[in-house]
């Protein structure tokens, strides 16, 4: 057994959360926006829990990234946003898939490629995708949609609808060519833009601190264009929330981009094909014990939110996530002549005469 | 009736676009004040304004995300990579990104953007500013790929691409830029996936692209002397493909040369040999023959450049050869 915490990283010291900030109770969140951030967090929670349970029947081919654990960054964001804003995300996009309403059954019969899957069997567990709930894709190639939401983001700037672009990805993003061509590139161009790093603190099987020069790998480029350090307790829907509505508010009066590191931690692996045994146990038990559900359940009942209403919910998404289980189930698979539809925009692949 | 430089007619291409639709904006290193390193979009910043067109920093994976952001979410785009080399640098965003997110997204969203590009070799800058890489392109399924030969074809190809509601790579020969040409007044609107034959004749089936097409036709001019026919084609645009253009062609000739600036290996020529072989093959007399630049890395000097290159002499050479062995004399 090695026991260089430079042959193991199991071995390094943990690197705890942060203590609740439970002053945030009385942040003056409406009620309603908190008991629907509740319900996004059990939704979510349900929906990647079952998408394992999945799995482990064989009926999810390829590969996933779960989000267990991370709830509260997609939630508190999808709560803040408007309708019409756009989400971008990375191949760990089914969170944020759902806080912006995507339907829990067509997702769920994506993952198990079925017709009725929200891009037809085509995308997969990494491409979801359903733009008419503003979500505009989950991108698989590190880097690229921070480049794409700028876009976006261009894109109502110019129209005037006052929509703005979030783009959520990784830490190890923070370490590729295109993060940085995006936020010098959104600072010029001062464009309606939020990017949120999700800190999970391991780019897939590595301390993102081993891999990178400072210690907080978005906060602590945000100076290098001219943005400010922002770094939040990504395990807390309600700073999340509240950050992100500062965040957006700016963007929307024409204030420009944002950089916001949201620290979290994933319960699991980076994907099925990890058991996340790089990670040193007593950090996982800590992290474990600051996941985003049973904290903002109690913070909820510290409010005076009846326990009824809350298990009351809960009992709800277990319910509708069932019901989601069996819609994808029953699926049919894609229609074989599917396979050559859509390259296109003439709906087909032909590329000769 | 006017004439423009090949360089010009992009410009105006451009332009006539630009005032059709005002929604349709354009960006790219050096495009706006600078007029473009190569004088393609001189005036536009002028007559458009800084809104529409617009210079960004050397980032070209910022400059083709904002593309693709800004199409898929209404606003059509024209983007300019400086030279066809520097696709390599945003190749994820051209081959993973713009032209697979259609098919991944089951059709929720389209891409209506061009790429411009400086593409081909003749001008002594060296294998990093040299590349003839439409085959690069050719290969990635959802672009569509266009590089024209001539003014007219600039304004009516450019037209036609940026109407075109799928991402096109739009393909400008650096060695072109100075030809001038008769354009028409008004409107020109072109169509893609149309080859064109640019010279008509009976003995052999000659597939040329962009600078080879030029070649192509002096070659046939010198091959006419010595009392062969040949058929020039300028196939103007990869996808969409006009075979029916080159099948047709060939049914009559009963012979086929391909003459192509990418180097040897997976050039286009080679799928379009593959589908005459498929499709025409009993029409065939003898062997199809492409004609490459070799495979290698493009030198700069200009005495290995223009032997690197097919040139016109080359060009007729092969041609003179394969025609004459074949009726033994």
């Amino acid at each position: 057994m090695p026991t260089d915490p430079r042959l193991d990283y199991a071995l390094r010291e943990p690197r705890p959360p942060q203590p609740v900030d439970e002053s945030l109770a009385d942040a003056g969140i409406p009620t309603q926006v908190r008991l629907g951030m509740y319900r996004k967090l059990h939704e979510l929670n349900g929906f990647g829990k079952r998408a394992h349970d999945l799995f482990l029947q064989n009926l999810v081919k390829g590969t996933t990234h779960l989000s267990l654990g991370m709830e509260a960054v997609a939630t508190g964001f999808g709560a803040a946003m408007r309708p019409d804003d756009y989400t971008f995300a990375t191949y760990r996009g089914h969170a944020h898939a759902l806080a912006r309403g995507m339907d829990l059954g067509e997702g769920l019969a994506e993952l198990l490629g079925r017709g009725n899957g929200v891009v037809g069997g085509k995308g997969g567990s990494m491409h979801l995708t359903d733009v008419s709930k503003g979500m505009m894709g989950s991108y698989a190639i590190i880097g690229a949609h921070l480049c794409v939401a700028n876009g976006a983001a261009w894109s109502a700037q110019m129209r005037g609808t006052d929509q703005v672009a979030v783009c959520f990805f990784g830490d190890g993003t923070t370490n590729i060519g295109a993060f940085h061509e995006a936020l010098n590139f959104a600072v010029i161009w001062s464009l309606p833009v939020v990017f949120v790093c999700e800190n999970n603190l391991y780019m897939e099987y590595t301390p993102i601190d081993v891999v990178t020069a400072v210690p907080r790998p978005a906060a602590d480029r945000a100076p290098a264009y001219g943005l400010p350090s922002i770094q939040i307790d990504g395990n807390d829907p309600d700073a999340v929330y509240l950050t992100a509505s500062d965040a957006l508010a700016t963007a929307r009066a024409g204030g420009g981009p944002s950089l916001i590191e949201a620290v979290t931690y994933r319960s699991g692996g980076h994907s099925r094909a990890d058991p996340g045994k790089y990670r040193p146990p007593a950090e996982v038990e800590a992290w474990k014990a600051r996941e985003p559900i049973p904290m903002y359940h109690r913070r909820l009942l510290s409010i005076g939110t009846p326990e009824e209403t809350l298990t009351g919910i809960a009992r709800e998404v277990a319910e509708a996530i069932d019901a989601a289980t069996d819609f994808a189930k029953a699926g049919p698979l894609p229609r074989e002549d599917s396979l050559l539809t859509e390259v296109y925009a003439d709906g087909g692949s032909r590329w000769r005469n | 009736m006017a004439e423009l430089t090949y360089r010009e007619a992009v410009a105006a291409g451009i332009a006539q676009e630009m005032r059709r639709d005002p929604t349709l904006v354009m960006l790219g290193e050096d495009v706006a004040a600078a007029g473009g390193v190569f004088k393609t979009t001189v005036g536009l910043l002028e007559e458009f304004g800084p809104g529409r067109v617009r210079d960004t920093p050397i980032s070209e994976q910022a400059i083709l995300g904002a593309a693709m952001g800004a199409s898929m979410t209404g606003v059509p785009v024209i983007a300019e990579i400086m030279f066809s080399d520097f696709l390599a640098v945003c190749w994820d965003m051209v081959a993973n990104e713009i032209a697979k997110s259609r098919y991944m997204t089951d059709g929720q969203v389209n891409f209506p953007l061009v790429i411009r590009t400086a593409n081909g070799g003749g001008v002594r800058f060296g294998a990093q500013h040299s590349q003839s890489v439409e085959n690069w392109a050719m290969m990635i399924p959802g672009l569509k790929v266009v590089a024209p030969s001539t003014p007219i074809d600039v304004v009516g190809l450019m037209a036609a691409a940026i109407r075109d509601p799928d991402p096109v790579v739009f393909f400008e020969h650096k060695a072109l830029l100075a030809v001038k040409g008769e354009v028409p007044d008004g409107e020109v609107v072109d169509r893609l996936g149309e080859a064109r034959v640019v010279r008509q004749g009976t003995d052999a089936t000659v597939v040329a692209l962009a600078l080879m097409v030029p070649r192509a036709l002096e070659a046939a001019e010198r091959l006419a002397d010595e009392g062969i026919s040949v058929e020039v084609i300028d196939l103007r645009s990869l996808v969409p493909l006009d075979t029916a253009t080159v099948l047709d062609s060939v049914e009559r000739t009963s012979r086929l040369f391909t003459v192509e600036e990418n180097p040897r290996l997976c050039g286009w020529g080679a799928e379009v040999v593959s589908i005459i072989d498929e499709e025409a093959f009993w029409s065939l007399d003898g062997p199809s023959i492409r004609i490459t630049t070799p495979h290698i890395p493009l030198p700069a000097a200009a005495a290995l450049e223009d032997l690197a290159i097919p040139s016109a002499d080359r060009i007729y050479e092969t041609i003179a050869k394969a025609i004459d062995t074949r009726g033994g004399g």
